[in-house]
Protein backbone atom coordinates (compact mmCIF):
# COMPACT_ATOMS: atom_id res chain seq x y z
CA UNK A 1 0.00 0.00 0.00
CA UNK A 2 1.28 3.37 -1.16
CA UNK A 3 0.35 5.15 2.07
CA UNK A 4 2.31 2.75 4.34
CA UNK A 5 5.47 2.99 2.03
CA UNK A 6 5.79 6.46 2.70
CA UNK A 7 5.60 5.75 6.52
CA UNK A 8 2.18 6.43 7.79
CA UNK A 9 0.02 4.86 10.31
CA UNK A 10 -3.23 4.19 8.60
CA UNK A 11 -5.07 4.40 11.72
CA UNK A 12 -8.09 5.58 10.29
CA UNK A 13 -8.63 6.20 6.65
CA UNK A 14 -8.20 9.88 6.79
CA UNK A 15 -5.43 9.94 8.84
CA UNK A 16 -3.73 10.11 4.96
CA UNK A 17 -3.12 13.48 3.64
CA UNK A 18 -3.89 11.58 0.34
CA UNK A 19 -7.30 10.62 1.36
CA UNK A 20 -7.93 13.88 3.59
CA UNK A 21 -7.36 15.85 0.98
CA UNK A 22 -10.16 15.41 -1.19
CA UNK A 23 -12.20 15.35 1.96
CA UNK A 24 -11.29 18.39 2.92
CA UNK A 25 -12.01 20.17 -0.77
CA UNK A 26 -15.10 19.42 -0.52
CA UNK A 27 -16.14 20.15 3.08
CA UNK A 28 -14.35 23.94 2.30
CA UNK A 29 -17.19 25.46 0.64
CA UNK A 30 -19.96 23.99 2.93
CA UNK A 31 -18.06 25.73 5.97
CA UNK A 32 -17.29 28.85 3.79
CA UNK A 33 -20.73 29.63 2.94
CA UNK A 34 -22.17 28.41 6.68
CA UNK A 35 -19.80 31.45 7.88
CA UNK A 36 -20.95 33.91 5.46
CA UNK A 37 -24.42 33.47 6.09
CA UNK A 38 -24.14 33.54 10.58
CA UNK A 39 -22.35 36.03 9.81
CA UNK A 40 -24.92 38.39 8.20
CA UNK A 41 -27.08 36.90 10.40
CA UNK A 42 -25.28 38.21 13.70
CA UNK A 43 -24.52 41.23 12.52
CA UNK A 44 -28.35 42.04 11.47
CA UNK A 45 -28.98 40.74 14.87
CA UNK A 46 -25.83 42.96 16.63
CA UNK A 47 -26.70 46.01 14.54
CA UNK A 48 -30.59 45.70 13.96
CA UNK A 49 -32.44 43.73 16.78
CA UNK A 50 -30.06 44.08 19.62
CA UNK A 51 -31.36 47.27 22.01
CA UNK A 52 -28.25 49.84 23.20
CA UNK A 53 -26.96 48.87 26.40
CA UNK A 54 -27.86 50.99 29.10
CA UNK A 55 -24.37 51.51 30.81
CA UNK A 56 -22.22 51.71 27.61
CA UNK A 57 -24.66 53.05 25.06
CA UNK A 58 -23.77 51.81 21.32
CA UNK A 59 -19.84 51.22 22.25
CA UNK A 60 -21.11 47.61 23.54
CA UNK A 61 -21.78 46.52 20.13
CA UNK A 62 -17.42 45.53 19.81
CA UNK A 63 -18.72 42.24 21.67
CA UNK A 64 -20.07 41.04 18.31
CA UNK A 65 -16.69 40.96 17.56
CA UNK A 66 -14.55 40.56 20.25
CA UNK A 67 -15.77 37.81 22.20
CA UNK A 68 -16.24 35.69 19.42
CA UNK A 69 -12.75 36.53 18.29
CA UNK A 70 -11.42 35.97 22.27
CA UNK A 71 -13.38 32.49 22.37
CA UNK A 72 -11.61 31.36 18.92
CA UNK A 73 -8.52 32.87 20.04
CA UNK A 74 -8.12 30.04 22.98
CA UNK A 75 -10.46 27.40 21.48
CA UNK A 76 -7.82 27.22 18.12
CA UNK A 77 -4.93 27.25 20.48
CA UNK A 78 -6.61 23.89 22.45
CA UNK A 79 -7.00 22.61 19.12
CA UNK A 80 -4.02 23.13 17.71
CA UNK A 81 -2.07 21.70 20.94
CA UNK A 82 -4.23 18.73 20.58
CA UNK A 83 -3.18 18.03 16.82
CA UNK A 84 0.38 18.70 17.82
CA UNK A 85 0.71 15.86 20.60
CA UNK A 86 -1.40 13.39 18.34
CA UNK A 87 1.57 14.19 15.81
CA UNK A 88 4.13 13.64 18.61
CA UNK A 89 2.56 10.64 20.11
CA UNK A 90 1.35 8.72 16.90
CA UNK A 91 4.19 10.35 14.15
CA UNK A 92 1.41 11.18 12.17
CA UNK A 93 1.99 13.93 9.18
CA UNK A 94 -1.63 14.97 8.83
CA UNK A 95 -1.74 15.97 12.66
CA UNK A 96 1.44 18.34 12.53
CA UNK A 97 0.32 20.00 9.42
CA UNK A 98 -3.47 20.21 10.98
CA UNK A 99 -1.58 22.09 13.55
CA UNK A 100 0.61 24.58 11.21
CA UNK A 101 -2.17 25.27 9.60
CA UNK A 102 -4.74 26.50 12.35
CA UNK A 103 -1.41 28.75 13.48
CA UNK A 104 -2.00 31.78 11.27
CA UNK A 105 -6.00 31.66 11.56
CA UNK A 106 -5.74 31.12 15.67
CA UNK A 107 -3.03 34.36 15.63
CA UNK A 108 -5.48 36.71 13.41
CA UNK A 109 -8.33 35.92 15.85
CA UNK A 110 -6.09 36.76 18.94
CA UNK A 111 -5.06 39.80 17.68
CA UNK A 112 -8.68 41.04 16.88
CA UNK A 113 -9.35 40.00 19.97
CA UNK A 114 -6.96 42.24 21.44
CA UNK A 115 -7.46 45.22 19.03
CA UNK A 116 -11.16 45.39 19.52
CA UNK A 117 -10.86 44.85 23.50
CA UNK A 118 -8.26 48.07 23.45
CA UNK A 119 -11.07 50.04 21.05
CA UNK A 120 -13.71 49.02 23.63
CA UNK A 121 -11.42 49.75 26.58
CA UNK A 122 -11.03 53.42 25.54
CA UNK A 123 -14.21 54.47 25.89
CA UNK A 124 -15.43 52.08 28.45
CA UNK A 125 -12.46 51.83 30.96
CA UNK A 126 -10.57 55.15 29.87
CA UNK A 127 -7.54 53.44 28.61
CA UNK A 128 -6.41 51.64 25.07
CA UNK A 129 -4.01 48.72 27.32
CA UNK A 130 -3.68 47.95 31.25
CA UNK A 131 -1.23 45.32 32.48
CA UNK A 132 -4.40 43.44 33.99
CA UNK A 133 -3.99 39.72 34.01
CA UNK A 134 -6.62 38.99 31.03
CA UNK A 135 -4.53 41.43 28.82
CA UNK A 136 -1.48 40.19 29.54
CA UNK A 137 -2.13 36.57 29.71
CA UNK A 138 -4.07 36.96 26.19
CA UNK A 139 -0.62 39.07 24.63
CA UNK A 140 1.26 36.41 25.67
CA UNK A 141 -1.10 33.68 23.30
CA UNK A 142 -0.63 35.69 20.71
CA UNK A 143 3.50 35.31 21.62
CA UNK A 144 2.44 31.93 21.59
CA UNK A 145 0.95 31.81 18.09
CA UNK A 146 3.80 33.59 16.58
CA UNK A 147 6.62 31.95 18.42
CA UNK A 148 5.09 28.97 17.20
CA UNK A 149 5.23 29.85 13.24
CA UNK A 150 8.56 31.63 13.77
CA UNK A 151 10.08 28.29 15.34
CA UNK A 152 8.59 26.16 12.84
CA UNK A 153 9.45 28.38 9.74
CA UNK A 154 12.88 28.53 11.48
CA UNK A 155 13.87 25.32 10.99
CA UNK A 156 14.37 23.86 7.08
CA UNK A 157 13.63 19.78 7.69
CA UNK A 158 9.81 19.40 7.80
CA UNK A 159 9.85 16.69 10.97
CA UNK A 160 12.28 18.70 13.02
CA UNK A 161 10.15 21.34 12.72
CA UNK A 162 7.09 19.84 13.34
CA UNK A 163 8.07 18.39 16.27
CA UNK A 164 9.72 21.36 17.76
CA UNK A 165 6.54 23.50 16.79
CA UNK A 166 4.98 20.32 18.72
CA UNK A 167 6.49 20.75 22.01
CA UNK A 168 6.02 24.82 22.14
CA UNK A 169 2.39 24.03 21.14
CA UNK A 170 1.99 21.37 24.36
CA UNK A 171 3.94 23.73 26.77
CA UNK A 172 2.08 26.75 26.20
CA UNK A 173 -1.18 25.28 26.52
CA UNK A 174 -1.18 26.14 30.21
CA UNK A 175 -1.49 29.69 29.32
CA UNK A 176 -5.28 29.10 28.07
CA UNK A 177 -6.96 27.94 31.48
CA UNK A 178 -5.00 31.07 32.76
CA UNK A 179 -6.22 33.22 30.57
CA UNK A 180 -9.79 31.83 31.12
CA UNK A 181 -9.75 32.00 34.82
CA UNK A 182 -7.61 35.17 35.29
CA UNK A 183 -10.53 36.94 35.61
CA UNK A 184 -11.34 35.32 38.65
CA UNK A 185 -8.49 34.67 39.85
CA UNK A 186 -6.98 38.09 39.91
CA UNK A 187 -8.19 41.31 40.35
CA UNK A 188 -8.61 42.77 37.29
CA UNK A 189 -10.55 45.43 35.09
CA UNK A 190 -11.57 42.96 32.55
CA UNK A 191 -15.40 42.56 33.51
CA UNK A 192 -15.65 38.33 34.27
CA UNK A 193 -17.53 36.17 31.77
CA UNK A 194 -21.57 37.03 30.58
CA UNK A 195 -22.15 33.32 30.06
CA UNK A 196 -20.92 30.30 31.47
CA UNK A 197 -22.28 26.86 31.14
CA UNK A 198 -23.75 26.78 34.85
CA UNK A 199 -25.40 30.17 35.05
CA UNK A 200 -27.97 31.96 33.04
CA UNK A 201 -26.39 34.57 30.62
CA UNK A 202 -26.25 37.84 32.60
CA UNK A 203 -26.94 39.71 29.00
CA UNK A 204 -30.26 40.42 27.10
CA UNK A 205 -31.38 37.64 24.89
CA UNK A 206 -30.90 39.52 21.46
CA UNK A 207 -27.68 40.68 22.62
CA UNK A 208 -26.81 37.22 23.29
CA UNK A 209 -28.42 35.88 20.26
CA UNK A 210 -26.15 37.89 18.27
CA UNK A 211 -22.82 37.15 20.08
CA UNK A 212 -23.82 33.62 19.42
CA UNK A 213 -24.26 34.01 15.75
CA UNK A 214 -21.31 35.67 15.46
CA UNK A 215 -19.49 33.20 17.02
CA UNK A 216 -20.61 30.12 14.96
CA UNK A 217 -19.49 32.45 12.16
CA UNK A 218 -16.15 32.32 13.51
CA UNK A 219 -16.10 28.38 14.02
CA UNK A 220 -17.35 27.81 10.35
CA UNK A 221 -15.12 30.59 8.99
CA UNK A 222 -11.86 28.90 10.91
CA UNK A 223 -12.67 25.56 10.20
CA UNK A 224 -12.90 26.65 6.24
CA UNK A 225 -9.37 28.45 6.69
CA UNK A 226 -7.69 25.58 8.30
CA UNK A 227 -9.06 23.07 6.05
CA UNK A 228 -7.90 25.35 3.00
CA UNK A 229 -4.35 25.80 4.41
CA UNK A 230 -4.00 22.53 5.50
CA UNK A 231 -4.56 21.78 1.40
CA UNK A 232 -1.73 23.70 0.79
CA UNK A 233 0.29 22.53 3.41
CA UNK A 234 0.01 19.11 1.55
CA UNK A 235 0.78 19.98 -1.53
CA UNK A 236 3.82 21.96 -0.38
CA UNK A 237 5.07 18.88 1.63
CA UNK A 238 3.98 15.84 -0.56
CA UNK A 239 4.80 17.31 -3.91
CA UNK A 240 7.04 14.29 -4.40
CA UNK A 241 4.16 12.05 -3.31
CA UNK A 242 2.61 9.74 -6.53
CA UNK A 243 -0.64 10.60 -5.96
CA UNK A 244 0.45 14.75 -6.68
CA UNK A 245 3.04 14.26 -8.92
CA UNK A 246 0.73 11.75 -11.46
CA UNK A 247 -1.90 14.82 -10.80
CA UNK A 248 -4.30 12.76 -8.97
CA UNK A 249 -5.22 15.53 -6.55
CA UNK A 250 -9.00 15.50 -7.89
CA UNK A 251 -11.83 15.83 -7.26
CA UNK B 1 -34.14 48.97 15.60
CA UNK B 2 -32.67 52.02 17.53
CA UNK B 3 -31.62 54.15 14.67
CA UNK B 4 -34.05 56.49 12.61
CA UNK B 5 -31.43 57.31 10.12
CA UNK B 6 -28.36 56.51 8.48
CA UNK B 7 -26.41 59.14 10.09
CA UNK B 8 -27.56 58.00 13.53
CA UNK B 9 -26.18 54.57 12.46
CA UNK B 10 -23.24 55.02 11.25
CA UNK B 11 -22.45 57.75 14.36
CA UNK B 12 -23.06 54.94 16.73
CA UNK B 13 -23.89 57.08 19.41
CA UNK B 14 -20.92 58.83 19.28
CA UNK B 15 -18.44 55.68 19.63
CA UNK B 16 -18.06 55.56 15.79
CA UNK B 17 -14.24 55.49 15.89
CA UNK B 18 -14.22 52.17 18.43
CA UNK B 19 -17.53 50.46 16.73
CA UNK B 20 -16.06 51.08 12.90
CA UNK B 21 -12.89 50.78 13.95
CA UNK B 22 -13.38 47.17 15.15
CA UNK B 23 -15.29 46.17 12.49
CA UNK B 24 -13.31 47.52 9.59
CA UNK B 25 -9.64 45.96 11.20
CA UNK B 26 -11.70 42.57 11.41
CA UNK B 27 -12.89 42.97 7.72
CA UNK B 28 -9.70 43.86 7.07
CA UNK B 29 -7.73 41.32 8.17
CA UNK B 30 -9.78 38.61 7.24
CA UNK B 31 -9.99 39.91 3.88
CA UNK B 32 -6.33 39.83 3.66
CA UNK B 33 -6.30 36.48 5.38
CA UNK B 34 -8.43 34.97 2.83
CA UNK B 35 -6.38 36.35 0.07
CA UNK B 36 -3.13 34.96 1.31
CA UNK B 37 -4.64 31.43 1.68
CA UNK B 38 -5.15 31.94 -2.46
CA UNK B 39 -2.14 33.01 -2.98
CA UNK B 40 -0.53 30.12 -1.21
CA UNK B 41 -2.88 27.54 -3.24
CA UNK B 42 -1.72 29.06 -6.12
CA UNK B 43 2.02 28.92 -5.66
CA UNK B 44 1.71 25.49 -4.16
CA UNK B 45 -0.38 24.05 -7.66
CA UNK B 46 2.61 25.63 -9.22
CA UNK B 47 5.52 24.28 -7.77
CA UNK B 48 3.46 20.55 -7.94
CA UNK B 49 3.12 21.77 -11.78
CA UNK B 50 -0.72 20.90 -11.29
CA UNK B 51 -2.40 23.47 -13.67
CA UNK B 52 -5.15 25.62 -11.80
CA UNK B 53 -7.51 24.48 -14.19
CA UNK B 54 -6.93 20.70 -12.87
CA UNK B 55 -7.14 20.96 -9.81
CA UNK B 56 -10.10 21.75 -7.63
Amino acid sequence: MQTQAIGTINWFKFASPQSFYPLAGAMIPWFAWSAGLLCAAGLYVGFFVAPTDHQQGEAYRIIFIHVPAAWMSMFIYVVMAFWAGVGLVFNTRLSHMMATALAPTGALFTFLALWTGSLWGKPTWGTWWVWDARLTSELILLFLYFGFMALQAAIDEPRRADRAGAVLALVGVVNIPIIYFSVQWWNTLHQGASVSLTGAPTMAATMLTGMLLMALAAWMYSIAASLHRVRSIILERERGADWIAQGRVSP
Amino acid sequence: MSWSSLNEFLAMGGYALYVWGSYAVAAGLIAVEVIMLIQRRRHALKAAKIPAGDAP
